[in-house]
């Protein structure tokens, strides 16, 4: 690990002063981070370590029933925090299906938005990969890219984003706060992070400085809480990255939908939200038929990348389970196994 | 109370209860609290730390480092280099016996691997150390690197294993799977798999002169020494190493690999202490794998579903430099009976590091293939999985013919149907769902592993206080050789285990040879049980010539050995206490040693394996192909068990392996760099906790007066042997796809 | 640059003086205050073999910046047991052979308390086995370690209901 400037602001502006510093890095908990300094792959000559920030931490219901959630405060706490999962529970699986006990622990809110992909070549600093130094082309695209990207991927990248948590974040119009040195502005979560285009190593929208403060959760977004799942088909029972995932609610009336919301994990450099094929759910009632329609248009525009092209039929066949799973209600307690297909619920398969 | 017999002449008895029991690991207190301390735990005074920068290309050269970026680089010490290193006395490439394979001491510029080591820092910390590695940014002047089963042409291997004939011939194959009513002909791919043991390899090496004082986990300390001992050109007593706790081995740490030579060797060149430890990735090169294989099954059978012929052909890879193929085929050897059979093998030379034994090198990868063969034949039969294993039951070794020395196996077959509850299992795949609507499917496979012995040497000692030592280096990696050979050490002695001090771990006891080929606590455990008889005797030989002793006259009608006193054998109230014998001796103690060997006459006369059957359920998502392994029961005929509690955990083990070769290991290699891709613990998977959530394994009894004294076959490797196919078969059973390229992937299973 | 921290470590006040920022937990226990119980498997947050407890929680220590954790309270395998008397879990350990090689066991038992702390998982063995799954065991003591974390988190909850009647 190369040697850093360690620097611990005492406020928010001191810190953003500290990070616009060309290479310097924000150093939260470290989780991702830190493997990445160890890799090579990061070489921060700086580290801004935010974890001594106060009024980072909390969880707040903000006036008009929005909860804001501190970029500090950790993934564990958040999904146990019974407020909000109570009010978005597709989240609170998604962040318990991530990583390990340990690992969410202490990874922050804020770190799980801006973690990088696990793309082999990204880490394999001897290859060849624009995301981490632009310009020196992609040995992903011919190389061993089952696990890569089919939606929104450029010839400069295929990664993946690997994140859990965004996924249904950017199902539910989550926003996040940023302060930074033009003052304070509040970004969509689907609008953070980036597609590779040309510019992979562009991977969000931050600029120098920006420091991320908190998450914002609509209480509209609550809506969807009695019907709503997180589902994640992995390559192990837990302690795996995603292959495909997908998050799903339902604001269900009688039998008729009102209003649906659906994205996906593990296909693009993003968390893909599949917009399109929520209105094909508006003032339906939900059967097999219309899900299978709704997996159709989300992965209309997908091609396979690489050796992937059994993610896309594998990713529809995810959106229609986690429709029937989110229609047929969220389970009154987080399954055992959080967002996998043997959650120990009974039922939990409803075709059986 | 079970009775030991002697191996030897004398005839004394011992009489213990100590084997057979379930104790609880003697050593599990240290490593329950944090003190049991392995090789990477050690600090000596004035310790400096090393790290291997390691090649990124994997065929080529070296053509340039920025050593002067390294030493520039605060804490560093030094950079070891092929120009600037201590002298070796043996050239790191040379091979004079068979187990001694080629290391990379950086004897030169070139790469043959990624991975490999060129060139070591040595830092004041280890963040110096590391950093310092990563600013050599070496420059390489490269070749197009091999890589696969299909990197280069191919070649018929001088031998396989460790020299096993590379083809076998048992009757005619061709004509008799010419003349089958029913043919299965398949072919299987198996992946490069990576030890990883928890442990990294770690070394900490001190030199005082020509004197080298070693922390390091071995699976074979005197190998070790003796390597060392000719690298370095110094005295193997001059040399100690200290492993008493292995954090894993699989196979290896059988051998010392090059970075733990290269720590050494750096300790040599700074003149102080050294501690070097592998990053997880440095472990996907140097110390070995299980290579890939790709094989060719061809099975015949008669109208009733006898097999008439089995034909295996395994195709692997070794290194560009070095020899290690693979056994895959031979795993068809033993198991089914069949008038004809034949193996035989191929590999290629691709640029990785040499692979290496990986527990049950051969038999898990051939374990596979032909349980998922057998299968195939089974149903193309029309007949169920395990009827058709008995109905194929190998009553002598099918290709010697000869008996074997004991083989439970159908008692495994009926125990482990019994608990699984195979019975009225549908015959036909995808019948099965479970409530939630998962596919369920049930597979068995047969587990065989040789029995196999090597030598080793135990001392054995009473002590005037009447309690006693035992000692010999043995290698406790896990399996645990702190309890269960410090069981079969007291019962050698007569006495309590709690009255025994056993020693164990380190280079300057008695060679216990390697831990391997799961014979090792048949093996040292014999040299045990022989040096306890030995000790017995001398200890007999006192009373029995002494008037002065109630057992004076008895050596012809010999003793018996029990709770600490010599008992007369035809008269057994007559008696006297070990510490009474030598204090009217006037003897502090009365030592002894034994061997532990094969008795080559019982090996030419009789075949020696352990058998077993693993039956599988697993759970497959219809639509998603996720795939989990619910329920794992195995029956096990070992021979004697001396730790049930112990060898049931071994077993478990095994099992957990064999699913992880079924669903979850494999290196992804880049085709065109040849480096691997996920040389980690995130992408490499190996199961977790939530994999495998219901086990059991049956100890089925066996009695094998013939494998040695002890009657122990070992169950260190079995358990993955039969576990991986049985996995694979349920897979089938529940989905009716036959996968044949492991581990099994999802797309494999979702018709996408 | 050096840096000054403040560490209670096993319960002993410990101020450490860093010579380097890039220094973990990890390595600072194992490394500089001759606590090597905690294991280092992989070193990236991918084997829990590093599990200790930070302000009661289980984390990896592989993955924390020392210099970040300044006032930290910091449990480790060597902190767990009084004396001679083992910790539930530890006694639970050896009871049930959830170990073999023993050396992923330090962070097993440190994250099997962290779990039982947590009070997530409950006497439920699959919300046990999904706890404890950021624990590589390549021994594969799966079995038995699902089975001595049951048994401590019933002999731990015991007294608490006790308490609590």
């Amino acid at each position: 690990m190369k040697n850093f400037e360690y620097v611990r602001p005492a406020t928010i502006p001191e810190a953003i002063a500290a990070a616009a510093q060309p290479g310097a890095a924000y150093l939260a908990a470290g989780t991702n981070l830190l493997d990445l300094m160890k890799g090579g792959v990061a070489r921060p000559e700086r580290l801004v370590d935010v974890t001594h920030l106060p009024e980072l931490d909390r969880i707040e219901r903000l006036p008009g029933g929005a909860l804001r959630i501190g970029a500090l405060v950790r993934n564990a706490d958040l999904a146990h925090d019974r407020a909000f999962a109570a009010a978005y529970p597709a989240v609170a699986e998604a962040l318990l299906s991530g990583a390990s006990a340990q690992l969410r622990n202490a990874a922050t809110v804020a770190g799980n938005l801006l973690q990088k992909t696990r793309c082999g070549y990204f880490y394999d600093i001897a290859s060849a990969c624009n995301r981490r130094e632009p310009g020196a082309g992609c040995d992903a695209r011919e190389g061993e890219n089952r696990q890569h990207a089919v939606l929104g991927w450029s010839e400069a990248c295929i990664a993946t984003h690997p994140s859990d948590f965004c996924v249904p974040l950017v199902a539910l119009d989550a926003v996040v706060e940023i302060e930074g040195r033009a003052g304070r502005r509040e970004v969509p979560v689907e609008a953070l992070h980036r597609l590779p285009g040309d510019a992979p190593a562009h991977e969000n929208t931050l600029e120098p400085g920006d420091l991320i403060v908190a998450l914002r959760l609509p209480a509209e977004a609550a809506r969807f809480a009695a019907h709503a799942r997180y589902l994640k088909v992995r390559e192990r029972t837990s302690y795996a990255f995603a292959v495909v995932s997908a998050a799903a609610a339902i604001d269900i009336a009688g039998n008729t939908v009102r209003a649906a919301r659906l994205a996906l994990g593990g296909v693009a450099a993003k968390p893909w939200r599949a917009r399109q094929a929520e209105a094909l759910l508006v003032g339906v009632t939900p059967d097999a038929a219309t899900f299978r329609a709704v997996a159709e248009a989300a992965l209309a525009e997908a091609r396979p990348s690489g050796d992937n092209a059994f993610k896309i039929e594998l990713a529809r066949r995810l959106v229609v389970r986690a429709l029937t799973l989110a229609a047929a209600g969220t389970p009154a307690r987080l399954p055992a196994l959080p967002a996998s297909p043997f959650a120990s619920q009974p039922g939990a398969l409803p075709h059986a | 109370m079970p009775e030991i017999s002697l191996s030897q002449a004398p005839a004394h008895q011992r009489h213990g209860s100590n084997s057979g029991q379930p104790l609880t690991r003697r050593d599990g207190v240290l490593k329950v609290t944090g003190a049991a301390r392995y090789a990477a735990d050690n600090h000596p005074p004035g310790l400096l730390y090393a790290v291997l920068a390691t090649a990124a290309i994997s065929r080529g050269r070296v053509a340039a480092l920025e050593i002067a970026a390294a030493k520039a680089h605060p804490g560093v010490v030094d950079v070891m280099t092929p120009a600037h290193k201590p002298p070796l006395a043996e050239d790191p490439d040379a091979k004079t016996n068979p187990f001694m394979f080629r290391l990379e001491l950086l004897q030169n510029d070139q790469v043959r691997y990624a991975g490999q080591a060129i060139a070591v820092v040595i830092a004041e910390s280890l963040e110096a150390a590391t950093e310092g590695a990563a600013l050599l940014a070496p420059r390489y002047e490269a070749l197009p690197a091999r890589v696969g089963l299909d990197g280069d042409t191919s070649f018929l291997p001088p031998a396989v294993g460790i020299g096993n004939p590379a083809a076998v011939t048992h009757g005619d194959v061709e004509a008799a799977l010419d003349a089958a009513p029913l043919t299965v002909e398949a072919t299987y791919e198996t992946p490069a798999q990576y030890h990883n043991a928890m442990e990294p390899h770690a070394v900490v090496a001190a030199w005082d002169g020509d004197r080298l004082s070693v922390d390091t986990p071995s699976q074979g300390l005197i190998m070790a020494q003796g390597r060392i001992a000719g690298l370095f050109g110094i005295a193997p007593d001059h040399i100690h190493i200290r492993s008493p706790f292995l954090g894993g081995g699989f196979g290896s740490k059988g051998m010392i690999s090059g970075p733990q030579l290269l720590g050494i060797m750096a300790a040599k060149l700074v003149g102080r202490p050294v501690k070097l430890v592998l990053r997880r990735e440095q472990m996907y090169g140097p110390v070995g794998h299980r290579a890939p294989t790709r094989q060719r099954l061809r099975l015949g059978a008669d109208g009733e579903g006898r097999l008439t012929a089995i034909a295996h052909h395994a195709k692997t890879v070794t290194s560009s430099f070095d020899d290690f193929y693979e056994p895959a085929a031979d795993a068809s050897h033993t198991l089914y009976a069949a008038p004809a059979i034949a193996t035989s093998h191929e590999a290629v030379r691709i640029d990785i590091g040499t692979p290496l034994f990986m527990r049950a090198p051969g038999e898990a990868t051939g374990s596979i293939a032909l349980e998922s063969a057998i299968d195939e034949a089974a149903h193309a039969c029309g007949m169920d999985p395990l009827a058709f294993r008995l109905l194929n039951y190998a009553e002598v070794e099918p290709i010697t013919g000869k008996p074997f020395s004991s083989k439970a196996l159908r008692e495994c077959y009926a125990q482990g149907a019994e608990r699984f509850g195979w019975a009225g299992r549908p015959r036909e795949p995808r019948q099965m769902r479970d409530e939630d609507g998962f596919l369920v499917g049930w597979g068995v496979g047969t587990a065989t592993f040789p029995a196999l012995m090597f030598a080793a040497e135990a001392r054995a000692v009473i002590r005037a206080d009447g309690t006693g030592v035992m000692e010999t280096g043995a290698h406790d990696m896990g399996q645990g050789a702190w309890t269960a050979l410090a069981q079969i050490a007291a019962d050698g002695l007569g006495l309590g285990i709690d009255e025994v001090e056993f020693r164990a771990g380190t280079s300057d006891l008695p060679d216990a040879g390697i831990a391997g080929g799961s014979a090792h606590t048949a093996t040292a455990g014999t040299a045990l049980h022989n040096a306890g008889a030995a000790v017995i005797a001398k200890l007999a030989d006192l009373a029995t010539g002494d008037e002065r002793s109630p057992l004076f006259g008895a050596g012809n009608a010999g003793v018996v050995a029990r709770g600490g006193r010599l008992h007369r054998r035809d008269d057994q109230s007559r008696s006297e206490g070990y510490g009474e014998i030598l204090a009217r001796a006037g003897l502090a103690e009365v030592e002894a040693r034994g061997q532990g060997t094969a008795d080559p006459a019982a090996q030419s006369t009789y075949a020696m394996h352990a058998h077993g059957a693993v039956f599988a359920e697993v759970k497959v998502d219809p639509d998603l192909g996720q795939v989990r392994a619910t329920r794992l029961v195995g029956a096990f005929a070992a021979g004697r068990i001396i730790n049930p509690k112990l060898a049931r955990s071994q077993l478990y083990g095994g099992m957990i392996w064999g699913v992880s070769f079924a669903l979850h290991e494999e290196a992804v290699t880049d085709r065109r760099s040849g480096r691997i891709l996920n040389a980690d613990l995130a992408e490499y998977h190996v199961p977790v906790n939530a994999d495998v959530p219901s086990l059991e394994a049956v100890l089925v009894d066996e009695h094998d007066p013939h494998v040695n004294a002890l009657g122990i076959k070992g169950v260190g490797e079995i358990g993955i042997t039969g576990s991986a196919g049985a996995v694979a078969n349920a897979v089938w059973h529940a989905t009716g796809v036959r996968v044949r390229r492991f581990p099994i992937r999802i797309e494999a299973l979702i018709g996408a | 640059m050096s840096f000054s921290i403040s560490l209670a470590v096993n319960g002993v006040a410990r101020n450490v003086e860093l010579d380097d920022p890039r220094v973990t937990l990890l390595d600072l226990l194992r490394e500089r205050l001759d606590l090597p119980g905690t294991k280092k498997g992989c070193d990236r947050g991918q084997c829990g073999a590093c599990t200790i407890l930070v302000d009661g929680r289980r984390i990896n220590a592989c993955l924390a910046l020392a210099v970040s954790h300044d006032g930290a309270a910091i449990t480790t395998i060597e902190g767990l047991a009084h004396g001679d008397e083992l910790h539930p879990v530890q006694a639970a350990f050896i009871a049930h052979d959830g170990f073999q090689c023993g050396f992923c066991t330090p962070g097993q038992i440190m994250s099997a308390v962290g779990l039982i702390g947590e009070g997530q998982a409950g006497d439920d063995p699959e919300r046990i086995r999904e706890g404890m799954s950021g624990n590589l065991c390549r021994c594969a003591a799966y079995a038995g370690i699902t089975e001595a974390v049951l048994e401590a988190q019933r002999r731990l909850a015991a007294p608490e209901r006790e308490k609590a009647a």
